[in-house]
C-alpha cells in the first residue's frame, strides 16, 4: 500500500474521531435538556435555560450530520455494516435527534397540537436516550459488535448482501454489555456537567446561578466514576489487533495500553484533555465568579475524545472489531474509500477552518451577551 | 449461505425511503423558496429603510423557521437511511456517493445552520448589513445543500466518473468533475430549485391572498403578492425550459423512464405527446391493443422534446425490452434479454476473478477481470430474472408526470392573473382570484410530489440505474424491523405536519403587526 493513501487514511481518521469529538462536546445540548425539569422550575427559568442551548441546538444536529457523511465519504464499509446491521441502536439515537429538532421551536409556538409540555418532555428523552445510545454506540469501537463482512457474496444473486448483522436484536445487544453502558453513562454525565459550565456561562441569574454550581457536583463524581471504570478497564483489556504482514486480526493483551505508550504524543493528547476537563470543572467549583469552565472542560473534552477514538484507530487497531468473525473486523486500511476519493475528500477538508471560522464569528455575535429576563423580552424570535 | 432476499423486505424498505422523501420534500421547497423571498424583502428593506419591510421581512421569516426545524427533522432520517435501509448500496458505491453527502454536510449545513441563529436572534445584536448578509448566507447554505443532494441523486439515474474495482467490490470514483457537474445534475438542480421557488410564490401568493379575503393587512399583502408574482412567474418560465432539457436528458440515459412518463408502449419515428389521456389499467407490453382509453396528443412533440428533432425515433416500453433499434449514440439497442445474459456474465466474471485472486492464479484473474469489464455496464441486469421486472409502475409515472405538467401551466396564468390585477389596481376585490390563489398552495404542493414520484418511481427497479436494481441494495434486515419504522415515522410525521400546520396557520391569523407568534 503506497504512502499516500496510508496518510489519508490516518487523516480521515484523524478527521472523524475530531468530529466525533466536538459531537460529544457539543452534547453539552443535550446535557442542557435533560437538566430542564430539574432546574428550571419556574416559566421564566424553564425558557432561560430552552433560550441557551436552544440557539446552539443546529450545532450538534449539524455536527452529527457531517460525522454521518464524512464517515459514508471515507469508511463506507463502516457505514453500510454498522448502519444497515445495528439498526436499532442508531434508529434510536436518529428518533431522538429527530424530536428535538422541531421541539425548541415547537414548544414556544402556539397551535402546536400538542401543547409547550409535550415538546419540553420531548427535549427531556433526547437529552438522557441521545448521550447514553451515542457513548454505548462509540463504545462499540472498543468492544466489538455482532457482524460478518463478506464481500464475495454480491456475486450470490438471491442473497447478495455482504454485511450481515449476527443477531436479530440488530444493535440493541449493545446495551446489554455493561462496559458499553459505563461509557453511555460517562458521556450522559459529562454532557450534564458541560451544560452547567455552559449555562453558568451563558446566563445571568443569581438564583439559577446557584443551582448550577450545587448540582455541578454531583454530575462531576458521577462522571468521573462511569469515566474512570471505562477508561481504568480498557488499559487492561485485550485488544483487537491487525497484523500488518497478512491483515490477520489477532488478540492483543493490553493492546490500547500499549497504543498510548506507543504513540506519545496521543497520550500527550489525552493527558492535557483531562488535565483540561478536571481544570474547567475544578475552578468553575472552586471559583464562584469563574465563568470561563466551559472553554477548559469543552477543549479538554474535544481531545480526550479524540485520543481515545486514535487508540482505537491506530497502531494497527481494529476500529470496529468483531465478535462473531475476527477477520470480518473493520480497520482504517480495509473499510475506507478509495485513494482518489480520500484525496478529494481531502481538499474539501481545508474548506474546514473556514466553517470554524464563522461559526466563531456567529458564535459570539450570538452570545456577546448573556440571555437574562430583558433578552428574552427583546428578542422577537425567543423561545 | 442458502437464503433468499425477502421481497417483502425490499418493498417495506423502499416504503419508508419513499415515506420519508416524501415528508422531508414537503417542507424542503418551502425552505428554499421562501428563503429567496424573504431575502429580497429584507434587501428591500436595507435599501429603504422602511419599518413596513422588516415587519413584513419577520413575518414570513417566522414561517420559514417552522418550516425549517421539520425540514431539518425529516433530512437527517434520509441520510443515514442510506446505511440502515440500504447497506449493500452503501459500499457497493458509497465510494462515490458518500462524497457529496460529505461536501453536502462541510459546505452547506454548517453555513445554513450557523447563519440561521443569527438571523432569528441578531436582528438586536448585529448590524442591518451583518444581518442581511447573514439571512442570504443561510438561503445560499439551503441552495448549496440542494445543489449536493441532487448530485447524488443524480448520479443514481446516471452514473458517471467511476470504475467497478474487483479487488474492493465496490465501484470507485476516477474523475470527480463528472459526478459533481454531470449535466444530469445540472439539470436536476435547476429544475429542482426552480420548482421549489415556484412552490413558495404560490405559498406566499396564497397566504397574501387570505389576508386580502379577510381584508386586512392589505398594504402587506399586496407587497408579498408583487414580490412573490414576480419572482413566481421568472420561476415558472424558467422551468419550461429545465423541463425541456431534463426530458430531452431522461430520453438519452433513462428511456424506460420516458417510455413510462408517457405511456409509450410502442414507440416511433415523429412520436405526439399525450397531453392528457387515461390509461387502461391493466395493459401488458405484448398487448397489441391501445393502452389508453382516451388521450389527446400533440403530434410529433415528444420526438421533439427528448430529441430535439421532430421526426426523430423514441423507444417504447416494448421496443426497449425487445431492443434492435438505434439509439441516439448510434447503437443498436440490446433486449432485455441479451443484458440479462450480460450481467450474469459479469456477475460469474467477479465470482471468478475473487476465486482466482484467493488460488494466485493471475492469468485466470486477468481474463476474468477483462470479461467482468466489458460487461459490467449491465451488471444490474445479472440480478433481474424476468424482463417484466424492468418496467417501472406505469401509471403512477403517466399520471405524475402529466399532473405536473398542468399544474405547471396552471402557475404560470396564476402569477399572470396576479400581476395583471395588481397593474389594474382590481386585486383587492378580485374575491375568485383570492380563493383560487389560496387553494392553488394546495395544488403547488401536488405539482412538486409528483415531480419526484416521476424522477424516483419512473427509474425503478433501480437504486443505481443498469447497475444494481434495489433488492440487491438492500440491508438483510428482519421485515417487522422495517415495518415498526416505517410506522413510527409515519406517525411521528404526520403528527409533527399537523402540529406544523397548526402554528403557521396560528402564526398567519396572528398576522405581521406584531413579531411574536
Amino acid at each position: 500500500m503506497d504512502s499516500t493513501y496510508l496518510f489519508l487514511q490516518h487523516y480521515w481518521w484523524f478527521l472523524i474521531s475530531l468530529l466525533a469529538a466536538l459531537l460529544v462536546f457539543l452534547l453539552f445540548v443535550q446535557g442542557g435538556q435533560s437538566l430542564l425539569f430539574c432546574l428550571g422550575k419556574s416559566d421564566l427559568q424553564k425558557r432561560m435555560l430552552l433560550n441557551s442551548t436552544g440557539r446552539k441546538w443546529e450545532f450538534t444536529f449539524t455536527t452529527l450530520v457531517t460525522f454521518g457523511g464524512a464517515f459514508f465519504a471515507s469508511f463506507p464499509l463502516f457505514y453500510s455494516t454498522s448502519f444497515g446491521g445495528a439498526y436499532w441502536l442508531w434508529m434510536l439515537i436518529l428518533f431522538c435527534f429527530i424530536i428535538q429538532a422541531v421541539s425548541y421551536e415547537f414548544q414556544a409556538r402556539k397551535g402546536n397540537l400538542l401543547g409547550r409540555k409535550t415538546y419540553q418532555v420531548f427535549l427531556l428523552i433526547n437529552g438522557i436516550i441521545g448521550p447514553i445510545l451515542l457513548g454505548v454506540a462509540i463504545a462499540t469501537f472498543f468492544n466489538g459488535a455482532d457482524f460478518i463482512v463478506n464481500k464475495n457474496q454480491i456475486t450470490d444473486v438471491s442473497m447478495p448482501v455482504i454485511s450481515i448483522w449476527n443477531n436479530p436484536l440488530h444493535g440493541l445487544e449493545a446495551l446489554g454489555n455493561v462496559w458499553n453502558l459505563a461509557l453511555g453513562l460517562a458521556v450522559f454525565f459529562l454532557a450534564r456537567v458541560l451544560a452547567l459550565l455552559y449555562f453558568i456561562n451563558n446566563i445571568d441569574d443569581e438564583v439559577l446561578d446557584k443551582k448550577f454550581h450545587k448540582v455541578l457536583i454531583p454530575n462531576t463524581l458521577l462522571f468521573l466514576v462511569f469515566f474512570l471504570a471505562f477508561v481504568i478497564r480498557l488499559m487492561f483489556i485485550e485488544g483487537f489487533a491487525l497484523n500488518p504482514e497478512n491483515g490477520e486480526i489477532y488478540m492483543q493483551p493490553y493492546k490500547y495500553f500499549h497504543n498510548l505508550v506507543e504513540m506519545p504524543v496521543v497520550l500527550a493528547v489525552f493527558l492535557l484533555g483531562v488535565v483540561l476537563v478536571l481544570f474547567g470543572i475544578g475552578k468553575t467549583i472552586l471559583s464562584y465568579r469563574f465563568g470561563k469552565g466551559i472553554w477548559f472542560a469543552g477543549t479538554g473534552t474535544v481531545l480526550t475524545v479524540l485520543a481515545l477514538l486514535l487508540l482505537a484507530g491506530y497502531n494497527n487497531t481494529a476500529y470496529y472489531p468483531s465478535v462473531a468473525d475476527l477477520q470480518s473486523s473493520l480497520t482504517i486500511y480495509n473499510s475506507s474509500s478509495s485513494p482518489f476519493t480520500l484525496k478529494v475528500m481531502s481538499y474539501v477538508s481545508l474548506l474546514v477552518p473556514v466553517v470554524l471560522a464563522y461559526i466563531f464569528y456567529a458564535w459570539r455575535s450570538i452570545d456577546k451577551k448573556k440571555i437574562d429576563e430583558t433578552d428574552l423580552e427583546e428578542n422577537s424570535h425567543a423561545y | 449461505m442458502i437464503e433468499n432476499v425477502d421481497i417483502s423486505l425490499v418493498e417495506w424498505s423502499r416504503a419508508q425511503f419513499a415515506l420519508t422523501a416524501i415528508y422531508h420534500w414537503l417542507f424542503v421547497p418551502l425552505t428554499l423558496g421562501l428563503g429567496l423571498i424573504m431575502s429580497v424583502m429584507e434587501t428591500i428593506y436595507l435599501r429603504t429603510g422602511k419599518e413596513f419591510w422588516k415587519k413584513t421581512t419577520k413575518f414570513w421569516m417566522k414561517l420559514f423557521g417552522v418550516n425549517f426545524a421539520i425540514g431539518v427533522a425529516t433530512g437527517i432520517i434520509l441520510e443515514f437511511e442510506f446505511g440502515t435501509n440500504w447497506s449493500n448500496y452503501s459500499w457497493f458505491v458509497g465510494d462515490i456517493f458518500g462524497a457529496p453527502l460529505a461536501i453536502e454536510a462541510i459546505v452547506a449545513f454548517f453555513l445554513e445552520a450557523t447563519f440561521i441563529a443569527v438571523m432569528f436572534f441578531g436582528w438586536e445584536k448585529v448590524s442591518r448589513g451583518a444581518h442581511l448578509t447573514a439571512t442570504w448566507l443561510t438561503t445560499a447554505g439551503a441552495t448549496l445543500s440542494a445543489w449536493w443532494i441532487l448530485v447524488a441523486n443524480a448520479w443514481m439515474q446516471y452514473p458517471v466518473g467511476m470504475y467497478f474495482n474487483p479487488d474492493t467490490v465496490r465501484n470507485e470514483m476516477d474523475n470527480f468533475w463528472q459526478v459533481a457537474f454531470s449535466p444530469v445534475a445540472i439539470d436536476k438542480f435547476t429544475h429542482t430549485v426552480l420548482s421549489a421557488w415556484v412552490l413558495s410564490a404560490v405559498f406566499v401568493l396564497g397566504v397574501s391572498c387570505w389576508f386580502l379575503l379577510k381584508k386586512r393587512n392589505t398594504e402587506f399583502a399586496l407587497s408579498s403578492i408583487k414580490v412573490s408574482a414576480i419572482i413566481g412567474l421568472a420561476s415558472s418560465v424558467l422551468l419550461i425550459f429545465s423541463g425541456h432539457s431534463s426530458a430531452y436528458q431522461v430520453a438519452h440515459v433513462q428511456p424506460m423512464k420516458l417510455a413510462a412518463m408517457e405511456g409509450l408502449y410502442n414507440g416511433g419515428n415523429g412520436v405526439g405527446l399525450v397531453g392528457i389521456g387515461v390509461l387502461k389499467p391493466e395493459h401488458h407490453y405484448n398487448d397489441t391493443a391501445n393502452p389508453f382509453i382516451f388521450e389527446i396528443k400533440i403530434p410529433k412533440l415528444l420526438s421533439y422534446l427528448a430529441m430535439s428533432d421532430a421526426d426523430a425515433y423514441v423507444p417504447g416500453i416494448k421496443n426497449i425490452l425487445e431492443g434492435g433499434y438505434t439509439t441516439p449514440k448510434g447503437e443498436t439497442a440490446l433486449s432485455a434479454e441479451e443484458k440479462m445474459e450480460k450481467g450474469k456474465t459479469a456477475i460469474r466474471a467477479l465470482a471468478d476473478f475473487r476465486r482466482a485472486k484467493k488460488d494466485g492464479d493471475p492469468q485466470k484473474m486477468d481474463e476474468s477481470q477483462a470479461t467482468l469489464t466489458e460487461n459490467f455496464p449491465y451488471f444490474g441486469y445479472g440480478y433481474v430474472s424476468h424482463p417484466d421486472e424492468l418496467i417501472p409502475h406505469v401509471g403512477m409515472t403517466f399520471y405524475s408526470f402529466h399532473v405536473m405538467v398542468l399544474l405547471s401551466a396552471y402557475f404560470i396564468l396564476l402569477f399572470v392573473i396576479a400581476l395583471f390585477l395588481k397593474k389594474q389596481r382590481k386585486l383587492l376585490h378580485a374575491r375568485w382570484f383570492q380563493w383560487a390563489s389560496l387553494w392553488s398552495i394546495l395544488l403547488a404542493y401536488i405539482a412538486s410530489q409528483a415531480g419526484w414520484i416521476v424522477a424516483e418511481v419512473g427509474r425503478q427497479p433501480w437504486a443505481i440505474q443498469d447497475i444494481m436494481p434495489t433488492w440487491s441494495a438492500i440491508s438483510k434486515l428482519q421485515t417487522s424491523s422495517v415495518q415498526t419504522t416505517f410506522f413510527l415515522f409515519l406517525a411521528l410525521f404526520t403528527i409533527l405536519l399537523i402540529a406544523e400546520i397548526g402554528i403557521m396557520v396560528k402564526a398567519v391569523k396572528k398576522g405581521p403587526d406584531t413579531a411574536e407568534v
